[in-house]
């Protein structure tokens, strides 16, 4: 066991699955010799040649259908996307062409793809280079939407992605990078796809969230207890398909839910994991489920950041909101 | 101060090796085929128009769907595959399905594609081939991806696609051959200039002067060749193939050519945006007028013999029909079946939903 970063897991599932699969193909703009603007490819040019881990040029459209191409010939692309704000350019090609193919040949071809890309905020970068657009892609049909929390579940997910014979949108959280270490097992290890994770047990309200708000979830479910509230926190990790088993699970044991995301309100996961909740659970349920997201406005300029984001003390006020109900 | 634009341009000049009145212009890019093989391209020639007739009185009886009509093109779509070997990868547009015919696709499966079954995009094992692209230029940068893929598997075949006149103001257009050129892959990219994307004319998509000189801006080779001359396409694709499986890279195929019939069947009216006189000037350039006449000045090709191939087509296409009809209907289980490789949980309740729906 090695202490780790985000990066460094993942860059250690990066080199297993090189090592172990010859199809692996780890590419895009900076990978190479410069091992990714968060260095995330370090050095796996030089262990595995450039043969099989390479620059693109400077085109997110043509890396999406150079991925697809390339799984055509048997190969299992790893592209990455340097800043998931920069996925508009690649819509079609994700969208459009890489979640159909097996769909449209009616299995004839596949795309093992596992695109990789840093998104989410809180580090201060110019525009687009930090978004929450997981849910653009969760509304896709034939592409899953992987996003871990922590290092551990990082090199476990990563891994079972590549080895997923289906494509894969895996979404690196900037801030949980280099924000904090933990063991990571130097073996290989698969994580499931479309499992949550329960990273805090409770019983008295279910807080569901993913990335880097798993944190603050956590970190909110702390204050919770100093006030006697017993919080549940579930890591979704696959957020494309939802897990909704143990969703449904911990909310007959609560009968109370937050759903914690950085992205938007009008945007993305919470408002599908809600409606499953009520269809499946409504009877369970002592008050409305509530929602903590960032505002609707296009995501904040550098200087209005901090705040724009949602974190602990909101999740603390809406859990209390529900509790109170 | 040096500007380039003309002595670019003045370079492009239209490559032909028959012209219209079935004479050999060009003797020396004479390319060595067969006397068998002369006539096949005919045959294929001739096959491919019938099947553009009968698709179009197909649809208009509604018994097709989706249909881009073919007629005018023959010469750059056979001719062009023609050139290739069966373990090259085709990555067709929308109005390539006789190149697809003619690499392996089953005449039914490509008459399911226009109805819009699944079945018509299954590629048969060993046909390589993807099933027509429908959005302009997205094939172009998946061709890249798959010759790069042939390289790194050093494979000796090449990728080739095909997309229109309005498919080169694309921005995957310039990808894909940008990309094809940095990695060196063996790519042919087609370019079928039509003159009109829909009913806009080239001259409104583009202030380049030929299409296949879009080709320098990615360092690779270009050539504008006569559409109409399946020679010329023939000969020009055989070359790009080569040089590609020698490892000298990629090429751009601009191909002169003209659809007679509407874009598709779904309503297109050309008279709103072309001319009589326009059609009869590309009439008189028909690539199969032009290479009976060749044909039958070597005594190759007769009355008798087109005929037969007449009779042949005929028989086919409807022996196909009747087989497309025949195939089981598309219900929403297979489309969910085709999903995932395991399908999740909620697509799990959806197809027990829709398997119930469909027993009724």
């Amino acid at each position: 066991m090695a202490q780790m970063t985000m990066v460094q897991a993942i860059t250690d599932a990066l080199r297993t699955e090189l090592k172990k699969d010859e199809n692996v193909l780890v590419f895009g703009e900076d990978v190479g010799q410069n091992g990714g603007v968060f260095r995330v490819t370090e050095g796996l040019q030089d262990e595995f040649g450039e043969d099989r881990v390479f620059d693109t040029p400077l085109a997110e459209s043509g890396i999406g259908g150079l991925s697809l191409g390339l799984a055509l010939q048997g190969f299992r692309p790893v592209p990455e996307i340097q800043f998931f704000g920069f996925v508009y350019e690649a819509m079609d090609a994700i969208s459009g062409q890489i979640a159909r193919t097996r769909y449209r040949s009616g299995g004839a071809h596949t795309a093992p793809v596992t695109i990789r890309s840093p998104f989410g905020g809180g580090v201060h970068t110019p525009e687009l280079h930090a978004d929450s657009l997981e849910g653009l892609i969760a509304q896709q049909p034939g592409i899953k939407v992987v996003i871990p929390s922590t290092p551990h579940d990082a090199k476990g997910l990563l891994i079972a992605s590549i080895r997923d014979n289906d494509p894969v949108l895996f979404l690196e959280h900037l801030k949980l990078y280099r924000s904090f270490r933990e063991e990571v097992s130097e073996e290989e290890y698969t994580i499931e796809l479309g499992k949550a994770d329960v990273k805090r047990e409770g019983k008295d309200v279910t807080i569901i969230s993913y990335g880097a708000m798993v944190h603050a979830s956590l970190k909110a479910a702390e204050e919770l207890e100093k006030n006697n509230i017993d919080a549940e926190v579930i890591d979704l990790r696959t957020v494309s398909p939802i897990d909704i088993d143990t969703i449904i699970e911990s909310v007959q044991k609560t009968n109370r839910v937050v759903f914690v995301q950085e992205a938007q309100r009008q945007a993305g996961i919470a408002s599908h994991v809600i409606s499953e909740i009520q269809e499946r659970a409504i009877l369970h349920l002592e008050a409305p489920i509530l929602r903590v997201a960032a505002p609707d406005t296009v995501y904040a300029f550098p200087q209005a950041e901090d705040l724009w984001l949602p974190d602990h003390k909101d999740i603390v006020e809406k859990v209390n909101q529900v509790i109170n109900f | 101060m040096k500007h380039v634009l003309d002595s670019v341009e003045s370079q492009f000049e239209m490559f032909q090796i028959l012209n219209e009145d079935g004479k050999i212009v060009n003797k020396d890019a004479m390319p060595d085929l067969s006397d068998d093989d002369l006539k096949e391209l005919m045959r294929r020639m001739v096959y491919t128009r019938i099947l553009d007739q009968r698709s179009i009185a197909l649809n208009r009886q509604g018994r097709l769907g989706f249909y881009a009509p073919t007629a005018g093109q023959e010469a750059s779509q056979l001719g062009s595959q023609f050139a290739l070997e069966k373990e090259d990868f085709i990555l067709p547009g929308y109005r390539d399905v006789p190149q697809l015919v003619w690499h392996g696709l089953p005449l039914y499966q490509a008459f399911l594609f226009s109805r819009g079954h699944f079945h018509g995009n299954q590629m048969p094992e060993g046909l390589n081939a993807m099933s027509p692209q429908i959005i302009i230029g997205a094939q172009y940068t998946q061709t890249a991806g798959v010759a790069l893929g042939m390289k790194k598997r050093g494979k000796k075949s090449v990728a080739v696609t095909y997309t229109g006149d309005g498919g080169t103001s694309q921005g995957d257009f310039y990808e894909g051959i940008n990309f094809a050129g940095a990695y060196g892959a063996p790519a042919i990219f087609f370019v079928q200039n039509n003159y009109f994307a829909i009913s806009v004319p080239v001259e409104k998509q583009t202030a380049a002067k030929t299409l296949a000189q879009k080709s320098v801006a990615a360092g690779i080779e270009g050539i504008q060749v006569d559409g109409m001359d399946v020679l010329a396409v023939y000969a020009a694709t055989k070359d790009a193939r080569d040089r590609a499986v020698e490892g000298a890279g990629p090429t751009l195929i601009e191909t002169l050519t003209y659809r007679y019939g509407p874009h598709t069947m779904a309503g297109d009216d050309p008279t709103r945006y072309r001319t009589d006189d326009l059609d009869n000037e590309w009439e008189k350039k028909d690539p199969i007028i032009r290479f009976r006449k060749f044909l039958e000045s070597k005594k190759l090709w007769s009355e008798e013999e087109e005929n037969k191939v007449i009779e042949e087509a005929k028989d086919e296409i409807k022996k196909a029909i009747k087989k497309a009809d025949e195939y089981p209907k598309q219900k929403v289980t297979d489309l969910i079946s085709n999903m995932f490789e395991e399908l999740p949980k909620n697509l799990q309740e959806q197809m027990e939903e829709y398997k119930e729906k469909e027993s009724k």
